[in-house]
């Protein structure tokens, strides 16, 4: 088990949003909290500045900020015939690593889910009733109202800069914001950021077609910003290298500018970066987690921390990993249905659209992460109609890009070539005269699609990898295939000179990025038969273990995770902190 | 090079006379901010490719960017010199490469599932398309005509051709035009994009863009007049 260190009292595994929220949350307890990342040390001034952090081919194309698949990686199939085969690089999603995790090179798209997704089932049932959900679907309400989590976005807004304009305070419908969103307590503490041409062009569409557009919510500072903390952000800058990469102005909200200097203000709080933990340990009932194993990937050395308590703030994927080497909770097993680790995994599906403006210059490098313009009319409207339609779960629609990196970015009108000199006429007037439409929409949960340990291959450390097993499902499938729809209906609207295919997407594959927004393995919920952790993130099995991330998501939705992400961080912190540390036990 | 260089301090300034000079009419153009004397001659020779390999890659990236009115031909931008040195490198080594058996070939949607790093892939496919051209015209790839090239090139980028050797040509084509276009639009500092002109060709403005005052100007569909920056000018 290797050599056993001091016993702290709090150890947390993983420094990003997550880790880095409940430790700032955390500190101020006076109590000893080790925090074990298992990448490297990161800064703005060391390792964001420009010009080397503006360089595509290193960390846009090599991917050089997120997880190294020669080390770690996940073995993936579509349907359980298949061998699972490992994902040998990234593509398809893009886990972060390192201090700051993810968020570093995160868009900073932050929304707040509502009650259409924190209590779907019961929505579904009452509008459509009980025949409308397949019976596949395992569909969960998640047993927090967004009432409960409204001063928990609220915190996350202001905490990292989020650019915005509501579009209801306290029940009353403001011009110019999302009219569907759930009613908020107040305004984003940024105003939106400024508009592109492709907005606009957007915007003007959408309104005649009688949709209800808006500017994209992002922790993208549209004007320089001090946060609560007095933690200073800058002005973004547009500078069309947000998404992949981390940002020279500290205008984008991330954890290494926010919150995880502020944790780290305490001496109480200590960062052990290269400490990649391999396993929670439990006492001999497994019922009680003491400790955590890790190596020290400097030396090579293998660790014991004691903790009485343990939280996992790792990627969402990477905490179920770890619950499923350590034995916390049951797996899932999807032959016979029984266990619930590693079910509900969901993805998200994507259409996309590009048009052709013969004449216009869309200056797509002039862009933050969050640029974009947005409509929910057919994700959070109420009015929406699924029943005619036939699926669960909506999708957003927004136009315009957040970049124009060019090893990434070239589009072409369709039937160009892809090499010689009429390719590089149709990608110089294609670079500047095109815009984009796309399309996130939700996936449900599907009793097939699920995490578990790989048989076969191992990680650096010779751990098994996670195996991932997952397809879009006949549902989703029937919502892209109306997406496609959609989109192409407001693109011909838009009046282009030409525009590409739009169709909808059928199989999951591993290879070109979609998003890194996965979802569930370890869900949350109100009943330990149907739920890995509680209300409060808190494993129903081992108490003083504590799972937060978008692993606890019982289904994903068309928006982007990272606003329930931490506004259920806020509300774990706090429940530790006002009630589990006067009495350790289940909270309920 | 010292004459060359724009050291930061000035590059901000100059951020901002940008956004002045465009507000101001066309015959009031400042001077090129940006030197624009000739660069000195790029460093030639190889680091991984072997003669017949050079050979290979120097005909392909000329081939696929020619020169017109554009840009030069892919030789003369770097993009040769850039797959070599991509090649030569950690990535080519395949440095974050999950590289562990047992190896299946798997379905397409499990992406790319063979034993080979990008270079053994690069070194292997070129092998095996000059013996696959030598079949079919009698010669290697670099002395085909440009018709020939283009009807090999066309018939790998379907997967309609049957390597000699067994290698799968979809992965070889897929990993050649990947470079290729890299070594296009990647940064000069990695010796492709010569001079910026991949960039210079679609208005990219590479790495300097403080664009918070630039975006109230260019959102309405007017262009920006982009003067390219690299890294190696900025550093």
């Amino acid at each position: 088990m290797g050599r056993k260190l001091p016993k702290v009292d709090i150890v947390i595994v993983g420094m990003g949003w997550t880790g880095g929220i409940v430790a700032r949350e955390l500190a101020q307890t006076g109590l000893k909290i080790a925090v074990l990342e298992r990448g490297g040390p990161r800064s703005t001034a060391e390792d964001f500045s420009v010009p080397s952090i503006r360089d595509e081919l290193r960390f846009g194309a090599r991917t050089d900020l997120m997880m190294d698949t020669a080390k770690d990686t996940f073995t993936i199939r579509n349907t359980m015939a298949e061998d699972a085969l490992p994902m040998r690089k990234l593509g398809s999603f893009l886990p972060g690593e390192g201090v700051g995790g993810a968020g570093v090179h995160w868009n900073g798209h932050t929304w707040r889910w509502g009650d259409n997704d924190l209590q779907i089932r019961s929505t579904y049932l009452q509008k459509h009733g009980a025949k409308f959900i397949p019976s596949d679907m395992p569909l969960r309400d998640w047993g927090v109202s967004y009432a409960d989590l409204e001063p928990y976005y609220d915190k996350f807004e202001y905490v990292a800069g989020v650019s915005g304009k509501a579009g209801n305070l306290n029940g009353t419908i403001v011009p110019g914001g999302n009219p569907f969103e759930a009613p908020r307590a107040r305004d984003y503490p940024l105003p939106p950021l400024e508009d592109t041409h492709a907005n606009k062009l957007f915007r003007q569409v959408a309104t005649t077609l009688g949709y209800h557009p808006f500017r994209r919510p992002t922790a993208n500072a549209s004007k320089p910003y001090k946060n609560p903390d007095g933690m200073q952000l800058g002005q973004c800058q547009y500078c069309g290298f947000c998404e992949r990469f981390g940002c020279e102005s500290n205008a984008k909200g991330s954890p290494h500018v926010t919150v995880i200097p502020v944790a780290l203000r305490h001496e109480n709080v200590e960062l052990r970066t290269w400490s990649w933990v391999q396993k929670v340990q439990l006492d001999s009932t497994g019922k009680k987690a003491t400790g955590v194993t890790y190596v020290n990937v400097l030396t090579g050395e293998e660790l014991e921390q004691p903790a009485d308590l343990v939280i996992l703030c790792a990627y969402g994927l990477s905490n179920v990993h770890l619950m499923l080497l350590s034995g916390i909770g049951k797996p899932y097993d999807p032959k016979t249905g029984k266990g619930i680790v590693g079910s509900h995994y969901a993805y998200q599906i994507l259409n996309g659209a590009t048009l052709f403006f013969e004449g216009k210059a869309f200056n797509p490098f002039i862009a933050a992460g969050g640029s974009g313009e947005m409509i929910d009319d057919f994700h959070t409207n109420p009015a929406f109609d699924h029943g005619s339609l036939g699926f669960v779960g909506g999708f957003s629609v927004g136009g315009g890009g957040t970049g124009g990196r060019p090893i990434a970015y070239r589009p072409t009108p369709p039937g160009s070539p892809l090499w010689g000199s009429d390719w590089k006429r149709a990608t110089a007037k294609g670079y500047q005269s095109a815009m984009g439409l796309s399309s996130s929409g939700a996936v449900m949960p599907n009793r097939a699609n699920y995490l578990d340990l790989d048989p076969t291959y191992h990680n650096r450390f010779g751990q098994p990898l996670m195996r991932m097993t997952f397809d879009f499902k006949d549902n989703e499938i029937r919502m892209s295939r109306y997406a496609a729809q959609v989109l192409s209906e407001i693109g011909k609207a838009m009046n282009p000179t030409q525009m590409g295919p739009v169709s909808g997407r059928t199989s999951w594959s591993v290879t070109p990025y979609q998003t890194t927004h996965n979802t569930g393995g370890a869900i949350m919920g109100t009943d330990p038969h149907t739920s890995a952790v509680n209300g409060w993130m808190q494993s129903w099995d081992v108490h003083n273990v504590f799972v937060l991330g978008a692993s606890a998501f019982p289904h994903n939705s068309a928006y982007n995770p990272t606003g329930p992400v931490a506004a259920l961080a806020y509300r774990c912190a706090e429940a530790i902190r006002e009630r589990y540390l006067k009495r350790p036990e289940l909270l309920t | 090079m010292a004459g060359t260089k724009i050291h930061r301090r000035n590059m901000l300034l100059l951020a901002g006379s940008v956004t002045g000079a465009a507000c101001a009419p066309a015959s009031a153009q400042p001077p090129a901010l940006v030197p624009t004397a000739a660069p000195p001659p790029a460093p030639s020779g190889y680091i991984f490719l072997k003669t017949a390999e050079a050979a290979f890659v120097e005909a392909v990236v000329s081939h696929m960017i020619p020169a017109d009115e554009l840009t030069s031909n892919g030789v003369d931008l770097g993009i040769a010199t850039f797959v070599d040195r991509a090649l030569a490198g950690g990535w080519g080594k395949g440095e974050r490469l999950y590289s562990q058996g047992p190896w299946k070939t798997g379905t397409p949607n499990q992406g790319y599932q063979l034993a080979l790093t990008p270079a053994e892939l690069y070194r292997a496919g070129i092998s095996q398309a000059n013996a696959y051209c030598k079949v079919t015209w009698g010669k290697t790839f670099d002395r085909l005509s440009a018709a020939e090239k283009e009807a090999f090139l066309q018939a790998l980028s379907r997967g309609q051709i049957q390597l000699p050797g067994g290698l799968p040509s979809q992965p070889f084509f897929d990993v050649v035009y990947q470079t290729v276009m890299e070594g296009m639009f990647a940064d000069p500092i990695y010796g492709g994009n010569r001079d910026k002109a991949a960039w210079k060709m679609i208005g990219f403005p590479g790495v300097m863009a403080n664009n918070a005052r630039n975006i109230r100007t260019y959102n309405d569909g007017t262009r920006f007049p982009a003067r390219p920056v690299g890294i190696a000018d900025m550093s």
